[in-house]
């Protein structure tokens, strides 16, 4: 079976224009591959380059050279070289992302930011706010706070909401950003079941987890991005 | 998905020599929110006048594909069709309501005004959709009859919104449509706004100098300085991995809180 996701080659760099052109390299010479149903983690210490191996996938972040191929029903898409249209395509359709952080929207319920994106999918309303509320219970998210807007909730309270919001829409490839740091152990291991669960389904997972035993329950296999960090020029 | 709904080829606007906008191409897909950011004078809002036709260009040109599946170049048709597209396909979103709204006739007025312009003549159905909206903005049904001058600054807002969105256009301008509220209004705004144009499938220009309205609002972006674009791509790269030395400028002078 042809990889879900595809780097091949990659290299990334920032130049700070307002520290004189300074460049800062992050990652160079990277490939890899994840296969369908597969959970590959990516390893290394804090600013070897992780996260930005997560953001050129979503698209947050430019690639300066290489090829990111994320293969979606039997279109294949290089995000290095796509349209901010072709990539907004491949986020309603294939590539969901879990980051650290809620981007909270004022004013919307919980269970409205969870439901969100299957809506976007085209999932009829009150079928989407449904399956919310099934994840957000299975998340022990307690359900005084689903029609509360996410802003006051405590960090671990935001994440959950931010799992289920991840995982909702079933995205054949998803991106996890350390989606179980602020999370207790009875909810860790919702995230390690809800992820065994999506792979049995060929969900392709890359992710960032720095919890030992969450990252070994899910990890078929483990990349250390310092091999790619040392190599920049 | 297919064609752009509005294409912009070299568009320049000068103002005797000095530079309003300078040869500007663009595309605008149906159902897509394209923001366009940069500092005051630098151009947004002198694109924004020429692309909703308010002002003509000094060069370039503008196609529009109409309802029919024609595509028309904007400043060839007759100013009787493109008052006409503008009142019925379009809607223009001002940052002070009062240059948006009739401020001496009622708010179901206002809302009304633009339905009677597609040719709805029915008074009691006029009246109808013109409460439904009014809902749908969250402005109490029971100030249908009161003028606009008599309510606060983002219920004006609000109700502008509502008088641009009823004929259900498929394509809407917006400048600074967030400007001069206060924060928690703002905030009531940016979730409305957001909910209709996901809602009702519109295509959206939004000129504004807050990279989180634009964040929150858009799909893409497009950076402006000295009448130029000098950056343009998906809103969160443009964001999170800005390339060009002013777009840096820019986002580093974000305020976190």
């Amino acid at each position: 079976m042809p990889p879900r996701l595809e780097f091949r080659d990659v290299a990334k760099s920032f130049t700070m224009h307002l520290r004189g052109g300074l460049r800062l390299p992050v990652v160079a010479n990277v490939s890899f591959h994840v296969a369908p149903g597969e959970c590959v983690v990516l390893g290394g210490p804090s600013g070897a380059g992780k996260s930005s191996i997560l953001k050129m996938v979503f698209g947050n972040y430019a690639v300066d050279s290489g090829a990111v191929l994320v293969a979606n029903d039997n279109a294949l898409i290089d995000i290095a070289t796509a349209s901010p249209r072709e990539i907004l395509a491949a986020r309603r359709t294939t590539i969901g992302y879990v980051s650290q952080f809620l981007r909270v929207v004022p004013r919307v319920a919980a269970v409205d930011v969870v439901a969100e994106p299957l809506i976007a999918a085209g999932c009829e309303r009150g079928e989407a706010l449904e399956r919310a509320r099934t994840f957000l219970r299975r998340l022990n998210l307690p359900e005084r706070l689903w029609d509360l807007p996410p802003a006051t909730f405590s960090g671990g309270e935001q994440q959950r909401v931010n799992v289920a919001r991840g995982f909702i829409t079933g995205r054949p490839l998803l991106l996890l950003d350390e989606p179980t740091a602020s999370l207790d152990a009875e909810n860790r291991a919702v995230v390690v079941e809800l992820v065994g669960e999506a792979k049995a389904a060929g969900t392709s997972f890359l992710g960032i987890f720095h919890d030992e035993q969450v990252r070994e329950a899910v990890a078929d296999r483990i990349i250390d991005v310092t091999g790619f960090a040392t190599a920049a020029p | 998905m297919s064609a752009p709904l509005l294409t912009a080829e070299g568009l320049t606007r000068l103002y005797g020599t000095r530079i309003g906008c300078a040869a500007v191409d663009l595309q605008i897909w149906p159902g897509e929110v394209l923001a366009i950011v940069g500092e005051s004078g630098s151009g947004k809002t002198t694109l924004l006048n020429c692309l909703s036709a308010r002002l003509q260009p000094s060069a370039g040109r503008i196609l529009y594909a109409m309802r029919d599946g024609v595509t028309r170049e904007l400043f060839a048709m007759s100013e009787a069709e493109r008052r006409f597209l503008m009142r019925t396909d379009w809607g223009f979103v001002h940052q002070n309501p009062a240059d948006g709204l009739r401020m001496s006739v009622s708010a179901g007025a206002n809302v009304g005004e633009r339905l009677m312009a597609v040719g709805e003549r029915h008074y009691g159905r006029i009246r109808q959709t013109a409460e439904g909206w009014l809902e749908r903005v969250e402005i109490d049904i029971d100030r249908i009859d009161d003028d606009p001058r008599s309510f606060s600054g983002g219920m004006r807002q609000r109700l502008q919104i509502a008088r641009n969105l009823v004929t259900a256009p498929r394509l809407v301008f917006m400048d600074e449509p967030t400007g001069g509220l206060d924060v928690s209004v703002q905030a009531r705004l940016l979730d409305l706004l957001r909910g209709l144009v996901a809602d009702l499938g519109m295509a959206a220009v939004i000129v504004t100098h807050d990279l989180a309205v634009a964040r929150l609002l858009s799909d893409r972006m497009m950076v402006m300085k000295s009448g130029e674009v000098i950056e343009e791509g998906l809103t969160d790269r443009v964001l999170d991995d800005p390339r060009e030395p002013y777009t840096q400028l820019l986002v580093s002078s974000i305020l976190q809180v």
